[in-house]
């Protein structure tokens, strides 16, 4: 039917121009997902794609889990597929393009099901294919009845070579997919969003095709960049940084939830971009029923990256204890998990002061919320002449009547002033 | 609706199923521990701590448990804590400082949510916070993600608000005394208000006498010049 036909019968009909780069770069990225499943896949353009899967059935527990895992997937991702599986990837392709979704595992079953096959699943060229009709042929099984040297005479040697591959009387290998080496993804969302918070479902579309994309090559992303594309504002870009590699989708989109609480949009979105450059191996885990689903380890990482995902890096902190005299020297902080070191001194306060405080003074008594009376242990504490930054105090423990008690510090240089340094909570 | 819908609804408290003395964590305080449901502090619950004012062994009491709990294999979380924790004082107490994750959320809301998401992460043994103001809505959210994340949720607040209702699972009031700490347990699941407990919190430190008798602490002295 042409266009200006297709119009006459339907007035508000909106014609698309087919992209077919634009498919194939799907069906690459498809292949490179599919790799979680098995590591021979093959696009076949425009629409198929092959996977050879008998080797990865014990792995995914039976050919039934993995077809369901793949259609599974498939419709996470947002597409709809037609699963046919064949001993040969030709008949496979033959039986999906027909329509069906058979699980076929023996040769004897698989001519029966494609003699069923009308010629057109053939593609044949049109030629050949008009004068097999001619011949009366309407299903493959009638073509195959035919004296094979007649028709090898009369159509060419190429029609009986692909109908043999297709039932497995030939070999038909075919050429691996290979992934490229970094994850770069997009996708054109069907009408613009101005949501930031809607955008999530189109990413988490992403970030399950990045998952598979890992999973097939046992990586894991360390860093990921997302670009929101607006019409005409500068590109949206969102970072997320990770403390380990990760290939979870789940981990992953929650993270992204999120940053995506915090992003201003300066105009609707119409793109949504996705690559992860920095790939790193990402610790191997055994395929066990019974064992738990994250290791203590990865599950403090993922309340870790939680944190600094909505609460910026800066405000997570793990502590260290460092050898040194000076109490505000002492300790540091680090990254969160790092081994903290050992306490030397014992009689230290739970709390510090960032920066001591002066404490008020009433006729020669300290004040801080009441009279304060000092312990008779006295502390001296004079260090830290080779770096400019010496102290030299003497430190005791204060109780007010109320009943908190304090770490204070007179100066012995200067003025003698006295100080609260720190809270024994 | 139906009883299959009630069942699964997880504000359902079920008589049969829930055992309110399980998994407790001793105190290191063997006279608390004696007052205590289970013989210790509740875990995958909220403990409130209400107190006069700072300074008085409010994390002295924990520091036995805290210890105890950074030696597993999950975080202690301090969130937003009032001044800095010393890694010395928490080290020679004997707390993996590895173990100790501080989280210093700059908004307010951030707070809630950080204590709600540590509580509610299963990688944290204990979650410590002082929240300025909580209601109860946010509280019994809190309390659910203890109860779900499994970890010891621990508020401290200002002990006017003692009079208020709380869901948590225990409730104590701290006074100051000459040397330690009077506990009131205002609430605890599975036994009556009780209290006071008297404890020893500071027997490692030289602490001074209180002031009684007013005039005679000598320091300080001015300097003599």
């Amino acid at each position: 039917m042409t266009v200006s036909a297709a119009h006459g019968l339907m007035a508000s009909l909106r014609v698309h121009g087919r992209d077919v780069s634009a498919e194939r770069a799907t069906l690459d990225r498809l292949a490179a997902w599919a790799g979680q499943f098995t590591s021979m896949v093959s696009p076949t353009p425009p629409q198929a794609l092959l996977l050879e899967v008998e080797g990865s059935r014990r792995l995914f527990g039976g050919l039934d889990r993995l077809r369901e895992g793949v259609r599974q997937g498939l419709a996470e991702l947002g597409y709809h597929a037609r699963l046919a599986l064949a001993p040969t990837p030709l008949g496979a392709a033959w039986l999906a393009r027909a329509g069906g979704e058979p699980c076929i595992t023996d040769r004897d079953a698989l001519v029966g099901a494609l003699s069923a096959l009308p010629l057109a699943c053939l593609e044949l060229p049109g030629k050949q294919h008009d004068a097999l009709a001619a011949m009366g042929v309407r299903r493959l099984g009638d073509c195959l009845r035919l004296p094979r040297d007649g028709l090898t005479r009369r159509l060419g040697p190429e029609l009986l070579r692909r109908l043999d591959r297709a039932l497995g009387r030939h070999p038909d290998p075919r050429p691996p997919f290979v992934a490229p080496p970094v994850f770069n993804a997009r996708l054109l969302l069907p009408a613009p969003l101005d949501n930031a918070e809607a955008l999530l479902f189109p990413l988490r579309r992403l970030l399950l095709e990045l998952s598979g994309f890992l999973k097939s090559r046992a990586l894991g992303a360390q860093s990921l960049r997302f670009g929101l594309h607006h019409s005409k504002a500068a590109t949206t870009e969102l970072v997320l940084d990770l403390v380990a590699p990760s290939c979870d989708a789940q981990h992953l989109t929650a993270l992204l939830r999120e940053r995506l609480e915090r992003v201003i949009l300066p105009e609707p979105v119409e793109e949504v971009t996705l690559a992860s450059t920095a790939l790193r191996p990402a610790a191997a885990r055994n395929l066990d029923f019974f064992a738990p689903e994250r290791s203590p380890r990865e599950a403090r990482v993922l309340l870790l990256e939680r944190l600094q995902v909505r609460l910026g890096r800066q405000a997570v902190h793990g502590l260290e204890a460092v050898a040194e005299h000076r109490p505000e020297r002492a300790w540091r902080y680090t990254d969160p998990g790092t081994p903290g070191g050992k306490a030397v001194f014992s009689n230290r306060p739970l709390w510090l002061l960032p920066e001591p405080l002066k404490l008020g003074m009433q006729q020669d008594r300290l004040i801080l919320d009441g009279v304060l009376s000092l312990g008779c242990e006295r502390e001296r504490i004079e260090s830290g002449w080779w770096d400019g930054q010496d102290v030299a105090r003497d430190y005791f423990i204060a109780r007010n009547p109320r009943g908190a008690c304090f770490w204070v510090f007179r100066e012995l240089t200067a003025g003698g002033d006295w100080f609260l340094h720190g809270i024994f909570s | 609706m139906s009883l299959q819908d009630l069942m699964q609804r997880a504000d359902l408290w079920r008589g049969d199923t829930a055992p309110p003395f399980a998994a407790s964590l001793p105190t290191g305080f063997p006279a608390l521990d004696a007052v205590l449901p289970g013989g210790g502090w509740p875990q995958r619950a909220l403990t409130e701590i209400l107190l006069p004012h700072e300074g008085i062994g409010e994390l002295r009491l924990l520091l036995p448990a805290l210890a105890r709990l950074s030696r597993g294999d999950r975080w202690l979380a301090l969130v937003a804590p009032p001044h800095i924790p010393y890694a010395p004082a928490l080290a020679s107490a004997g707390v993996e400082l590895s173990r100790v994750l501080l989280v210093h959320p700059r908004a307010s809301g951030d707070g809630l949510w950080a204590v709600e998401q540590s509580l509610r992460a299963g990688s944290c043994a204990a979650v410590l916070a002082w929240p300025a103001t909580l209601d109860s809505r946010a509280l019994r959210r809190l309390q659910l993600a203890a109860e779900a994340g499994g970890s010891w949720g621990v508020l401290f607040g200002h002990e006017r608000l003692a009079a208020s209702s709380s869901p948590a699972a225990l409730r104590l009031r701290l006074a100051p005394r000459a040397s330690g700490l009077d506990i009131h347990i205002l609430k605890r699941r599975g036994g009556w208000p009780a209290g006071p407990v008297s404890l020893e919190v500071d027997h490692a430190l030289a602490m001074p006498a209180p002031a009684a008798s007013g005039d005679r602490g000598i320091y300080p002295r001015q300097p003599s010049a």
